[in-house]
């Protein structure tokens, strides 16, 4: 690979064991300069194991990382990267201001600390002592802590959990404004709707390993597709969905709900088994029941 | 491209200046209780002399001194360590490209800074309130003496912070000083001790800490390098301490 081509962070076929559980099972992903990645998938996948893997904060059991082509643990790798993790703390007795102009001086171009103060909204808490900042406001000082110094990537681990919704509008328009500025964003989350407005390309993982790696409207193109839905008054037969691909069927007084890529096959083959739909809806399925389809095994029923 | 080491280390130890300072009640307490004991302990008999001419005044003086330095280092290390862990803040640095060894040489000039001023307020005291005597040189000897051989007591100090959480670390703190100090003479001469704390006290690293202070104002005291021996076979006693714990922590943490 030429030295212009260095992925931010390439994973080889990584995995993870703590203990007994295997938390990642064999992942390789190589991001490049500019992307904007969401990963997502349900609690326990393996997000954020991942992420303490890409910046070296947890060694693999197996495999390989490079971050910017080294080591995630040299300084040279460490100094393009800005970070976000969950449930790490800061010195409580020095100001908002003071801990932003302290972490600046880790790398070699820091923004000023007014425009970092300003990218997360903490303009009136500049000189607050840390302590008493509230849960929704710490989130922000470490996200000013990490955009701070003017890195090249930005690695975020669920950056707006405790946010409220006017804080989590202003981080959104904070990242579109970086990705403007050709910033990697790399961020886990469980708002799905903040994959969809932000990300370039989502990562699905679940139980360890990638399912999906897509644009998020290739995404949506790939799995399920619509949503059907409809009432019958009458019990299913037995093997209504015999030989159907659908995924996250649901039945539940009377209402059917599944995904599907095939919605008229589907729904050819229902009739003919005598079934009699009502109500019938079919929608366009939006990205959280994308995922959703991907990370439960398709059922045939 | 990385930022100047130079740079990170200025803005390190002005931040923990800063924090350190700001807890008063810790800054506080570390200069003002050797003043504190030295007025009970030692003023009775500032205007003394022991039988072999030197000043028990100034004896007493540099022998709380030694305990105030040494507190310095043991509560700020033992108590700052175990609060950064409690607090997560070690889980924010270690994703930052700071490397380890310049926060802790920040901290460590921090607490020498600390130390500094803990040992020429007591002077000013003792030289002021107790009438205590002796030449300028004297004390810039005691002082480069004490804060030179502080070392172990910053890594006992790095030991008990990585061992001890944040609400066990003061009382693991005291109860490990305090005695080592009052068994090491630093309270009150080691020959007015009990006869079995006597036996005890050539084998702490406070009792070769004193020796240090106390040669420095014309007590008799063991030979200069074997003092220093003793510190140095203690620093890395609790540097092994330490680092297993550390490494116990990062295992646990971080594998």
């Amino acid at each position: 690979m030429s030295a212009g081509a260095t992925p931010i962070v390439e994973l080889r076929e990584l995995t993870k064991r703590y203990g007994d559980v295997l938390a990642l099972r064999g992942v390789s992903l190589a991001i490049a300069a500019g992307e904007i990645v969401a990963m997502l998938g349900p609690n326990g996948a393996g997000k954020t194991t991942s992420i303490s893997l890409m910046l070296g904060l947890r060694r693999p059991t197996s495999g390989e990382v490079r971050l910017f082509g080294l080591p995630p643990t040299d300084r040279r790798a460490r100094s393009r990267v800005g970070v976000m993790l969950q449930e790490s703390g800061a010195p409580g007795v020095l100001t908002v201001r003071e801990l932003i102009g302290l972490f600046g001086t880790y790398y070699p171009a820091p923004l000023p600390v007014e425009q970092a103060l300003a990218m997360a909204g903490l303009e009136d808490k500049a000189d607050a002592r840390v302590a008493t900042l509230s849960g929704g406001q710490r989130q922000r000082l470490y996200f000013a802590l990490a955009v701070g110094g003017n890195p090249e990537a930005l690695f975020l681990d669920e950056p707006t959990v405790g946010m409220d919704i006017e804080a989590r509008r202003a981080f959104v328009a904070a990242i579109q404004t970086l990705a403007g500025t050709g910033k990697s964003v790399i961020f886990t989350t469980h708002y799905l709707r903040e994959a969809e407005e932000l990300a370039t390309r989502i990562v699905v993982i679940d139980r360890g390993i990638v399912i999906a790696d897509a644009a998020p409207r290739a995404l949506m193109a790939r799995v399920a597709g619509k949503r059907v839905a409809f009432t019958v008054t009458q019990p299913l037969p037995a093997d209504a969905f015999g030989g159907l691909v659908v995924t996250a069927l649901d039945v539940s007084d009377g209402r059917v709900r599944f995904l599907t890529s095939e919605p008229e096959t589907a729904l050819r083959r229902l009739f003919e088994r005598g079934v009699e739909p009502h109500d019938l809806e079919v929608t366009g399925a939006d990205l959280e029941e994308a995922v959703l389809s991907l990370t439960r095994r398709p059922e045939r029923a | 491209m990385t930022a100047p080491l130079l740079r990170m280390l200025g803005a390190q130890t002005l931040a923990e200046l800063r924090a350190r300072w700001r807890i008063a009640a810790f800054s506080m307490t570390s200069l003002a209780l050797p003043v504190v004991f030295f007025t009970f302990f030692g003023l009775p008999f500032a205007s003394q002399t022991f039988p072999d001419g030197v000043s028990v005044g100034a004896y007493l003086l540099v022998s709380f001194a030694a305990y105030g330095v040494g507190n310095v280092m043991v509560y700020g290390f033992g108590i700052g360590v175990a609060n950064e862990r409690g607090m997560k803040v070690d889980l924010l640095m270690r994703a930052t490209p700071l490397p380890p060894a310049v926060a802790v040489l920040a901290k460590v000039l921090v607490a020498l800074a600390f130390a500094l001023v803990s040992i020429v307020v007591l002077i000013v005291y003792g030289v002021a309130v107790g009438g205590v005597r002796q030449d300028l040189t004297v004390w810039l000897q005691v002082i480069v003496r004490l804060l030179a051989g502080s070392l172990p007591f910053v890594a006992l100090g790095f030991a008990i912070g990585y061992t001890a959480g944040p609400h066990a670390a003061p009382a693991l703190a005291n109860l490990i000083y305090l005695p080592l100090s009052f068994a090491s003479g630093l309270f009150m001469p080691v020959s007015q001790l009990p006869a079995f704390v006597q036996r005890v006290a050539p084998y702490l690293p406070s009792y070769h800490y004193g020796q240090l202070a106390w040669s420095a104002v014309g007590a008799r005291a063991e030979p200069l390098f074997v003092s220093l021996a003793w510190l140095a076979g203690y620093t890395v006693v609790f540097l092994a301490i330490a680092v297993r714990a550390y490494r116990r922590e990062e295992t646990r943490k971080f594998a």
